[in-house]
């Protein structure tokens, strides 16, 4: 092991990692956006929109973030939309996590029992105040365990963002192995980055959804 | 005498072909105890559902106070409130504690203040002595506890009449007491019931009338006392059978 190699590129590693880490944040908040909306459309059963949403889990759950990716980065400046690739990164990466982590809240909406509900709406509860004050609580502390699942692997599918020329790990590493052959450095300090990136996230993972399940369940 | 509380005109409720309830008339004064009771199957909870509208009907109408009951009105949850209702597996929200299961509705529904909410969730859940466990969560109760809870729950919203829908059906029998206790309590307070049950002993004690349904149809109707000792009808005196034992042998 070249451990000279490894301290001359560990900051562009470190950069990279930044990148990633930055990438993934914006386009997890943005697939928790969508997959909410989709949930809601979906629970209040709103017509037509309704049926969009369904086609677009369909499509997002079922294509390549890859694919999804090149139709983003080089379709859009096809219809004169004219971005840079960390926008379609985000873009893409919130395409592909809206739908996951709109099923990863479906699955926990459903698991809430009707009869639940049903308690609510006899208390005087409209739909609205049921889904906020007590499906949604629910749901979330059910679906966490998907939600966290769902955080780690769209981090892990950022890799393929050096398909699109972000200078992200993935692409640091392809880059170096090229110059200069140093394939083991190349790959072991990517290896690092990631497990840097996720471990913590996976920590703070398991340490919600211990509290979580703690916090109220098992009646 | 005063308007009374619920009125039910020739109920139908189907669930696809099969008719659950046929052309039911119910009148309901106010401070009565109903108890309904009838084989399993024969449409009690379904009754108690279309009451609260939970289930949609498909003939006739219900009527509180004069308001419509239906599910498919605008004001729907305002009627809701006025009617409280009580399940047979408590149905407690598992992620809010005590306190917060009952004075949820009274402060976001009647917007009541937090204080005077929490001040009768207190008061009530004193009632039936469960004051300590204002901070536990539903888990942390025992199923007889539960449903205490749920009765004061419902109570918290001052409803105009209660439906109890077999209240004591899932619980063990030390603790079925307990619930039977404060039921007889708010009977003793005037309040407008209806319960199902299959508590016969319980349904004689705390009821004004009793009404045996069967097969979707109200077969018999009178004071307690008459039902039990003199049924009318040949079901209901079928029926009352199954709650006694005898042994044919006898003993050595």
């Amino acid at each position: 092991m070249n451990w000279d190699f490894i301290m001359k590129y560990l900051p562009l590693y470190r950069k990279a990692a930044v990148l990633t880490v930055k990438i993934g944040t914006a386009g997890i908040l943005l697939s928790v956006v969508i997959g909410l909306v989709c949930v809601a459309v979906q629970y209040f059963k709103i017509p037509v929109i309704r049926e969009i949403t369904t086609a677009y889990i369909e499509i997002s759950r079922n294509t390549p973030l890859l694919i999804q990716l090149f139709f983003i980065y080089y379709g859009l400046p096809k219809i004169g939309i004219r971005t840079n690739a960390a926008a379609c990164g985000v873009a893409g990466l919130a395409f592909l996590g809206g739908s996951y982590m709109a099923e990863a809240f479906r699955s926990g909406i459903d698991a809430v029992e009707t009869i639940q509900m049903e308690s609510a709406y006899s208390l005087g509860l409209n739909r609205w105040q049921t889904l906020r004050y007590v499906v949604f609580p629910q749901a979330l502390s059910i679906s966490m365990p998907a939600f966290m699942a769902n955080i780690i692997f769209l981090l892990k599918e950022t890799s393929v963002f050096s398909a699109i020329s972000l200078m992200d790990l993935m692409f640091t590493a392809k880059d170096l192995i090229g110059l200069y052959y140093q394939t083991t450095e190349s790959l072991f300090l990517l290896v690092v980055f990631y497990l840097l990136i996720l471990l913590p996230v996976s920590l703070v993972g398991s340490l919600v959804e211990r509290r979580l399940r703690y916090a109220g369940f098992g009646t | 005498m005063s308007d009374p509380v619920l009125e039910i005109k020739h109920l139908v409720k189907r669930f696809g072909d099969q008719t659950v309830l046929k052309d039911i008339t119910l009148t309901v004064e106010e401070g009565e105890v109903i108890v309904v009771v009838g084989p399993s199957g024969c449409g009690k909870s379904t009754l108690l559902r279309c009451i609260n509208a939970l289930e949609e009907i498909q003939g006739g109408e219900i009527r509180l106070k004069g308001a419509e009951v239906s599910k498919t009105s605008s004001n729907l949850a305002k009627i809701r409130q006025r009617i409280g209702m009580v399940f047979q597996s408590y149905e407690l929200f598992p992620h809010l504690s005590v306190l917060d299961n009952i004075i949820l509705a009274p402060t976001k529904v009647q917007k009541r203040s937090k204080e005077e909410a929490k001040e009768e969730a207190l008061a009530l859940l004193s009632r039936v002595g469960l004051r300590e466990k204002a901070d536990s969560f539903p888990r942390q109760l025992s199923g007889g506890q539960k449903q205490r809870v749920a009765i004061v729950r419902a109570l918290c919203m001052h409803p105009e009449i209660l439906l109890f829908d077999e209240v004591t059906a899932a619980l063990d029998p030390e603790m079925v007491r307990e619930v039977l206790d404060v039921i007889l309590g708010l009977a003793d307070q005037g309040k407008t019931m209806i319960i199902v049950t299959h508590e016969m002993q319980f349904a004689r004690a705390v009821a004004d009338r009793v009404i045996f349904l069967e097969e979707g149809v109200i077969k018999e109707e009178g004071s307690p006392d008459q039902f039990f000792e003199e049924p009318k009808t040949e079901r209901a005196k079928e029926f009352l059978k199954t709650f006694t034992f005898e042994r044919k042998r006898s003993r050595v």
